[in-house]
């Protein structure tokens, strides 16, 4: 099922067009509207009016996750705060958050392209779409909302959490459709066997997941699990939220709606542009967002893109599923982690950061970090009470840092690995 | 007082007997040991014949060490002994913080290890209840 067949649909020649248009504006309204790209513009030597050919894109500066926190919270944003309409954050390495904002415009763009997605994966008038992305500041929950409502399907605003209630509103509503993490729904499906709940009364056919990375493996055995259609949804809160790119039902890849979001893959190392179809760093420039535009956004995830037309009907320019990070940015239940942020928080209780390491695992379909602490010598303690005081007490600073829980392990001092030049501070033990 | 060697130890196997060997290869000898836990880590607590020797010599094998100074005390070794001692420590208004005993006896009375919230106030307290504490000299040559 398409949504907007005049753009899912339209010819390259078409689409390159309504993209140069759309990127001279983008370009405009960032050299008179915001202080930073109009300095980064004028030492390339860049001025409005100079983008002549889409190609052109590739002589313009990037952008980093850094910059976001350089201009914390509202630097970058295009529009007075009294265009900007809502704002998200996710959490960011440092105890700030990046901030993103949307004008109305926005918004209604976003419901578009997330409608598209949520079409892509079949849902409808008749659908009952149960969101379990976590509401709030966080991007996913009000994204997915959004898309939902604009093609007029039965809406349950659910959130993250409260598993049995999950199940019951899924089983009682009859949802057809439900969007959260893929870790996520495998849990579902385990605490459905666990409670003896039979699938057979339960209406669900397609689900969309994302926000994590994830696997064929994993989605047949979501599909296996559920026996219904697992759609993979990809999207970053800096660019727009959920509703970025889509798979369709060919199974080759992802739709970007490049009509608003303009990828590009590049080497991670030197920059440089790579052709269609090698695999290299993920790069995005928002068209149209008005409140907190983008040029040339590093994603930091890798992919590849694909441009000849899809068997779906589709002409959207198709992004592999994302296979890593050129980074060593971990995602857990859905959060962003850096082990920098574990860093700066082991800083704060003594005078050197101690050795440490990261364990993540995945248990039971949820992910659990685990992060084991040399003892140093200023925390030891005689006492167990002692001890147990500091474990509690770099726990709930992680905590709060890292927005999610982590189990604090207090080790030997030498007992974790070390290296000479860059560390190697993760243990992924997820097979994912 | 006395002086009590702590040691953080990962709950692992081999662990403690890795502590052991070095003690034996030193020529060290353990006059009292204490284990407390949990299911990640474990607390050692000991009591030898040369604290500084075993301080040292630990610490150059990496392992975490602290000197903690402890109280000991002999009690009479019959029910209700310890009890005594930990009355007249209750009546200071000092608390233990953990309490274990000695390997051995000395004539015919128990010794235990004591870790007090105030060591200072619960020796004075010992002492004027006549109770008979374990000097260092006592603990390092028996």
């Amino acid at each position: 099922m398409i949504w907007n067949q005049s753009v899912e649909c339209m010819d390259r020649e078409a689409m390159e067009a309504l993209q140069l248009h759309r990127l001279q504006d983008m370009v405009d309204r960032l050299y008179y509207n915001v202080p930073f790209y109009r300095k980064k513009l004028q030492e390339v030597g860049f001025m409005p009016g100079d983008v002549r050919h889409l190609s052109d894109l590739s002589k313009l500066p990037f952008t980093t996750k850094q910059d976001l926190r350089d201009n914390y919270p509202f630097g970058l944003f295009a529009v007075p705060m009294s265009e900007v309409v809502r704002v998200h954050a996710s959490s960011g390495t440092t105890g700030k958050p990046t901030v993103v904002g949307y004008s109305r415009k926005d918004l209604d763009n976003w419901a578009e392209v997330t409608a598209r997605c949520l079409y892509m994966a079949n849902t409808d008038r008749q659908s009952v779409v149960q969101i379990s992305y976590g509401y709030g500041l966080f991007t996913g929950g009000l994204g997915l909302h959004g898309g939902a409502e604009r093609i007029g399907a039965s809406v349950i605003p659910m959130s993250g959490g409260n598993t049995e209630k999950q199940l019951m509103l899924m089983e009682d509503f009859g949802v057809t459709l439900i969007g959260c993490t893929p870790s996520y729904i495998l849990h579902l499906a385990e605490a459905r066997e666990k409670a003896g709940l039979d699938r057979a009364n339960f209406k669900l056919k397609y689900g969309v997941f994302g926000a994590e990375p994830w696997s064929e493996r994993m989605r047949k055995e979501i599909e296996d699990q559920w026996q219904i259609k697992a759609y993979d949804i990809y999207g970053l809160s800096e660019v727009m939220g959920p509703g970025v790119a889509n798979d369709c039902d060919a199974g080759c890849g992802l739709h970007v709606h490049e009509d608003h979001f303009y990828p590009e893959i590049i080497n991670p190392d030197s920059g440089e542009v790579l052709a269609e179809g090698e695999k290299g760093e993920l790069v995005f420039t928002t068209f149209t967002k008005e409140a907190f535009p983008l040029l040339r956004y590093r994603t930091r995830d890798i992919s590849a893109l694909h441009r000849e037309p899809c068997a779906c009907g589709r002409t959207l320019v198709r992004m592999e599923k994302i296979t890593g990070r050129s980074d060593d940015m971990l995602i857990i239940r859905g959060v962003n982690v850096f082990p920098s942020q574990v860093e700066s928080v082991l800083l704060e209780f003594g005078e050197t950061a101690p050795h440490y390491q990261l364990i993540v695992e995945r248990e039971r379909n949820l992910d659990i970090l685990t992060i084991e602490v040399e003892m140093a010598p200023e925390w030891f303690s005689d006492t167990i009470t002692g001890l147990a005081g500091v474990e509690r007490k770099i726990h709930s600073r992680l905590d709060s840092v890292l927005g999610i829980s982590a189990v604090v392990k207090l080790m030997e001092p030498g007992s974790t690995p070390r290296f000479e030049g860059k560390s190697k501070r993760v243990i992924d033990k997820r097979e994912i | 007082m006395l002086k009590q060697i702590s040691m953080f130890l990962e709950n692992k196997a081999g662990r403690l007997a890795r502590v052991c060997r070095v003690m034996a290869e030193e020529g060290i000898n353990i006059r009292a040991l204490s284990i407390a836990d949990t299911a990640d880590f474990g607390l050692v607590r000991l009591i030898v014949d040369n604290p500084e020797l075993a301080e040292q010599k630990l610490s150059a094998r990496g392992f975490m060490v602290s000197i903690t100074e402890v109280v000991g005390v002999k009690v009479p070794d019959r029910p209700g002994g310890l009890g005594v001692a930990l009355d007249v420590l209750d009546s200071a208004e000092v608390s233990v913080e953990y309490i274990y005993a000695f390997i051995g006896k000395s004539d015919d009375r128990a010794m235990v290890i004591l870790r007090l919230d105030n060591n200072d106030k619960g020796v004075e307290a010992l002492r004027k209840a006549n109770l008979e504490l374990l000097t260092p000299e006592e603990v390092y040559t028996i």
